[in-house]
């Protein structure tokens, strides 16, 4: 599903990597957390895996895709079987709930009935059925939150990136929508998380990929936060 | 590609960015207004150019009284030397490339020259003795007024041959200088909406940057991408150009034809048929330069 070998990745002016010699294989169905310090790499590590960015060095495979030697004209396409949501959801501010999510499956052409049909039931997975009709600043964080949830599942994708998707919620909220994450995660789609919710970690004791100044320091299946030593 | 969600994108632009859009508007409007009446002018130009050059004649002055000794040694022409030049005309090297040609006496030469400066001083002290006869040559193609020039320089009698066409060159150089300078002027101004609009469409695209960020995240492509933006830079040139050749059209059949033509009776000047010509031109200038301008303006801010 997600092949990383030996990927460095290096800004420029940054008078070091931001990803240091990173390798790493992902399957179908995997859960993994993401964590480590601010600065550690970890969006980096996600931003290649969505092909925002290119690596320097090594080779990034995602759903079976080069994205090192990909077409930019195929970049669109790859991206639709991806779902990414971020700490701060990116919902179009002048759009209803129902449009921000019919919006992602409109721009690549999907027909109305696919969406009448998608659509509420994307809402209705987030428990959000009720407010479809809303404008997301009539939202709680936590709902907004899970309406970009919606919007990166409507189109059921292999894959879900989610870059500190709780970082701007309170624990209660995190936990609601880590359940939805898991739920999603049983449906057959793949999760990489980018976290540094230690509470949610421990909890959830799933894959757990350490980030350390560009480096993978620790990869342990069924962990927590901090590791067994 | 849903081509209704593409439409509605592109008006919440043009909605977003009111001033903008009538900036692209007026400054598409007044130079495609200037380029159509610098093109009229152009065809105004060449159609007297045509008219006048089609009635302009070789003149083949004979000696007169007063004419200079140098050219005329034996004073006044003779009649056979009208004789000579009428044979000389009726010549096999010389008539396939002539029209047809009068020969203006004394008499005539007064009358016209009467009428010509009516009013004026000359025209009193002016006797018909000084006036030159002539022979006025009209030629099949009046490029080929050379052949008549040679023919009669130096002929024994003939004062000086003129082509009119000299005098009418000369007009006409001046014309055309400055219906191209009122061109290069529009080109300019050609030049600095398309750099307007290619700015409003990088600004319109800053100020949607989030959308854009959405829209890449969730896989549209480019093409879906930047046709909004080519489509508002296209909808606001058009609105544009089609005021500029509704200009044109009002200035043509208020002014040129309304106050200019019944103070000049005597010029063909351009009327709305022409106009009618140069109005598909402007609009289709007006969208291929918005078309060229916004397009180019996203595809450089979307690689960024
Ligand atoms: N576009 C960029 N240009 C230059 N340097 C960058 C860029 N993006 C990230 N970096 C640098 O790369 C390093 C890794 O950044 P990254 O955003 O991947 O860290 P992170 O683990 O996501 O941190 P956080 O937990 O704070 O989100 C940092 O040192 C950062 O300054
Ligand atoms: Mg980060």
């Amino acid at each position: 599903m997600i092949s990383i070998s030996n990927v460095t990745k290096q800004y420029k002016g940054a008078p070091r990597p931001a990803l240091d010699d990173v390798s790493i294989e992902i399957d179908k169905g995997d859960f993994v957390f993401l964590v480590g310090t601010s600065g550690s790499g970890k969006s980096s590590l996600l931003r290649l895996m969505l092909r925002e960015d290119v690596p320097s060095k090594g080779s990034v495979s995602v759903l079976g895709e080069n994205l090192v030697a990909i077409a930019s004209r195929r970049i669109p396409q790859f991206r639709r079987n991806i779902g990414m949501v971020f700490q701060d959801f990116r919902l179009l501010p002048n759009k209803t709930i129902f449009e921000n999510i019919a919006f992602s499956l409109e721009v690549t052409g999907a027909s109305r009935s696919k969406i009448a049909d998608k659509v509420p039931a994307a809402l209705n997975l987030v428990g959000l059925s009720e407010k479809a009709g809303r404008m997301p600043n009539e939202l709680s964080g936590g709902e907004q939150q899970r309406v970009a949830l919606a919007r990166a599942f409507v189109d059921t994708p292999a894959l879900l990136l989610a870059d500190e998707p709780t970082g701007n919620l309170d624990p209660a909220t995190s936990a609601e929508i880590m359940r939805l994450l898991e739920k999603i995660n049983e449906g057959g789609t793949t999760i990489v998380m980018a976290t540094h919710d230690r509470g949610l970690v421990d909890m959830a004791r799933k894959r757990v990929v350490v980030l350390d100044q560009g480096r993978i320091v620790r990869d342990e299946r069924g962990s927590g936060y901090v590791g067994q030593e | 590609m849903r081509l209704s969600t593409v439409f509605r994108e592109a008006v919440s632009g043009l909605r977003r960015n009111v001033a903008m859009v009538v900036s692209i508007i007026l400054v598409t409007f007044l130079s495609l207004t200037f380029v159509g009446t610098a093109s009229l002018l152009q065809m105004q130009v060449a159609q007297m150019k045509n008219y006048w050059y089609d009635k302009a004649e070789v003149a083949v002055y004979l000696c007169s009284t007063i004419s200079p000794a140098n050219a005329c040694p034996q004073g006044q022409a003779s009649e056979d030397i009208k004789t000579a030049v009428t044979a000389k005309l009726n010549e096999d090297t010389l008539k396939p490339f002539i029209n047809n040609f009068y020969f203006e006496d004394h008499a005539q030469a007064y009358k016209h020259f009467q009428e010509q400066f009516k009013g004026n001083t000359v025209a009193k002290y002016v006797t018909k003795e000084q006036l030159n006869e002539t022979f006025w040559v009209k030629l099949k193609d009046p490029q080929k007024s050379q052949i008549v020039t040679e023919t009669f320089t130096g002929f024994a009698g003939v004062e000086e041959v003129r082509d009119q066409r000299s005098y009418l060159d000369q007009i006409f150089n001046i014309l055309n200088a400055a219906s191209l300078a009122a061109i290069g002027v529009a080109t300019l101004m050609l030049f600095s909406s398309a750099l307007l609009i290619s700015t409003t469409i990088r600004l319109s695209a800053f100020s949607r940057r989030r959308e854009i960020g959405i829209m890449r995240l969730v896989g549209a492509s480019n093409f879906y991408i930047q046709l909004p933006f080519v489509l508002e830079g296209i909808v606001a040139a058009t609105v544009g150009s089609l005021l500029a050749g509704g200009a044109v059209l009002a200035i043509v059949q208020f002014f040129v034809q309304g106050v200019l033509a019944p103070k000049l009776p005597f010029t063909n000047l351009v009327g709305l048929p022409d106009a009618l010509t140069v109005f598909p031109i402007l609009v289709g200038v007006g969208v291929l330069l918005a078309a060229i301008a916004s397009g180019s303006a996203i595809r450089r801010y979307l690689r960024v």
